[in-house]
């Protein structure tokens, strides 16, 4: 079996698992956010009126919940939000609550990896399609919807068909101007955002195993963007060094065995990777940075859980320092602990010195929620993940997805820039 | 099942066209029906009628895991999303909630309705009848789970064997 099948296997209590096997899989960790988490509340509501006991969840320290879209409340009806979403936690005992305004908080994607919450081996679902940025760190992370999260709260376990997997291999390291964002978004361009439909996207090679934990979050936070199931990348050293230093202790690694089936595998050359954006209006869309149009920019984006950790602000901050933006660039750090250590390593005054403007950890403009949406015909380059019509705000405005050193470099030139272009 | 068609001829209509981020926060549910479709056709909150089935290409939902996504359209009176293929969390959305049905067909169905057609559409023996053009397609079958669940009317009501 390989990985996603080892753990499928063992949260079902079965010795062996195949591709297309339906399975009630135990979960290990469930989050919520404030636009899932008032639609789970929803939920409870209308099972309350069919006479369905909603009193007690199965495992409140299991739960964690998340305010990132539409915080810090951007509107009345997103204040009413944050405070349906505190009595809730409140009422069912969850402790693990991160408030804006309290502390550590942030993308709840970011958070799941900043604060350690979610461990190797675990089955993690999260009402977010991009929960499975979280299989970075060796565990099965996917995203549902608010009727399968209910179902998780109140049993503890929810059903999956058990995925084919589709293997990426990486021979050798990305070259330095490009990132883990520059492949993800190669890969959708070649399989297409339905190319890894209902399946899971495992990413592996030598180039995998130089690369940071956070440049595999940003590889399988994308893979939502292919339709996958479940993004992951066998689990290692690096793995167990970044979550202990996050305070994870207990952590236990599963692998997939040395005969482990794959569907398709796929092989990239990393010496062979080039800076790439994602045109409007697909994720598949995509371009050579050098050979993208020559458009007008109005505007650079550097956020999301996909664009803004801790080594996307210092990729930014190489570009950026020493350099003033020519359009309007906004950075927004995905959690307090990054913003933190942005600022306590001179992150922050890089960006304030080039004229950006540096705001909260939110959602955000990402999801054309508040915080810098575009106007119509207004065109961003953006470290998001989707480009569809009106993702960002006006349906007529246009997003182009890159990689973080190609925002910083495109927000200093005001066209789509290849960071090696730079003077 | 009868309904008419509103036909969308085209591929990967995503959750942010069915209905807009900027809706995330509302969750009353015929609110989100008033916006459903808004990014791609901003008319069809006036020409959808109750009972009607949308008919689209390849990966229909894809993009977020929105509940609001099958919510809207249920809500505006969508009983069914006829496609080619849909993306993962949206289908099991639909079924789950028990908001409406997800429906694979051929390419055959997809060419050959327009706009407009009556069709019956019977899930026990996987069969689409074109009332309008006198014609009959095959639809994909459910897997089994998920004929289970939309038989017991959705995930709550669905006991595990």
């Amino acid at each position: 079996m390989n990985i996603t099948e080892k753990i499928l296997a063992r949260a079902s209590g079965r010795q062996r698992v195949v591709p297309d096997d339906v399975i009630f899989a135990n979960v290990d960790k469930v989050m919520i956010h404030d636009v899932s988490g008032p639609g789970v509340i929803k939920v409870f509501d209308k099972l309350k009126k069919q006479g369905i006991n909603v009193d007690k969840l199965w495992d409140p320290t299991k739960v964690w919940v998340a305010e990132d879209h539409f915080v810090p409340s951007a509107d009345m009806v997103s204040a009413e939000n944050i405070v349906k979403l505190s009595d809730f936690t409140k009422n069912y005992g969850i402790e693990k609550h991160f408030k804006y305004g309290m502390g550590q908080y942030g993308i709840c994607h970011t958070l799941s990896h900043e604060e350690a919450l979610v461990l190797p081996g675990e089955v993690y679902v999260g009402g977010d399609s991009h929960t499975n940025t979280t299989g970075a760190l060796g565990s099965f992370a996917c995203g549902l919807g608010h009727t399968d999260v209910a179902y998780v709260l109140l049993n503890g376990k929810i059903w999956f068909k058990v995925p084919e997997t589709l293997y990426f291999k990486l021979n050798g390291k990305l070259p330095e101007h490009v990132m883990a964002k520059d492949f993800i978004l190669k890969i959708i361009g070649d399989i297409s955002t339905e190319g890894g439909a209902y399946k899971t996207m495992q990413f592996g090679g030598s180039g995998i195993d130089e690369m940071s934990v956070e440049s595999r979050l940003t590889l399988c936070n994308m893979t939502t963007e292919a339709g996958a199931k479940n993004g992951i990348v066998e689990p290692d050293q690096k793995v167990v060094d970044y979550l202990t230093s996050r305070g994870a202790t207990n952590i236990s690694l599963v692998h997939g065995d040395d005969d482990a089936e794959y569907q398709k595998i796929y092989e990239y050359e990393g010496s062979e990777m080039e800076p790439i954006v994602a045109k409007p209006f697909s994720p598949e869309n995509i371009s050579i940075v050098r050979e993208a149009p020559s458009v007008e920019l109005d505007k650079s984006y550097i956020g999301s859980c996909t664009g803004a950790k801790y080594e996307d602000l210092e990729a930014v901050a190489k570009i950026l320092k020493g350099r003033k933006v020519k359009i309007r660039t906004e950075i927004l750090p995905a959690s307090i602990s990054i913003y933190k250590r942005a600022m306590e390593n001179g992150l922050l005054k890089i960006f304030l010195d080039a004229g950006v403007t540096v705001g909260p950890p939110t959602c955000g403009a990402c999801c054309g929620a508040h915080m810098g949406v575009l106007a119509k015909d207004e065109i961003c380059i953006s470290t998001t993940n989707r480009n569809f019509p009106g993702r960002m705000g006006h349906v007529d405005s246009q997003t182009y997805l890159s990689s973080p050193l190609v925002a910083a470099a495109s927000a200093v030139t005001g066209k789509i820039t290849d960071p090696r272009d730079l003077n | 099942m009868k309904g008419n068609v509103i036909k969308y001829e085209r591929d990967n209509i995503d959750t942010d066209v069915i209905i807009p981020g900027q809706y995330l926060k509302v969750h009353d549910y015929a609110e989100l029906a008033l916006h459903a479709m808004e990014g791609l056709d901003p008319a069809f909150h006036s020409k959808v009628k109750e009972g009607d089935f949308i008919l689209s290409g390849r990966n229909f939902g894809c993009g977020s895991s929105r509940e609001h996504a099958p919510i809207a359209l249920s809500h505006s009176g969508i009983k069914a999303v006829l496609a080619l293929s849909f993306a993962r969390i949206f289908y099991r959305n639909a079924v789950d909630g028990a908001f409406l049905l997800p429906i694979e067909i051929e390419e055959d169905a997809y060419s050959n309705i327009s706009e407009g057609d009556e069709l019956d559409i019977d899930i026990r023996i996987n069969e689409i009848k074109n009332l309008t053009k006198n014609k009959t397609y095959k639809m994909k079958p459910f897997s089994e789970i998920i004929g289970k669940i939309i038989e017991a009317g959705g995930l709550f009501k669905y006991k595990p064997d």
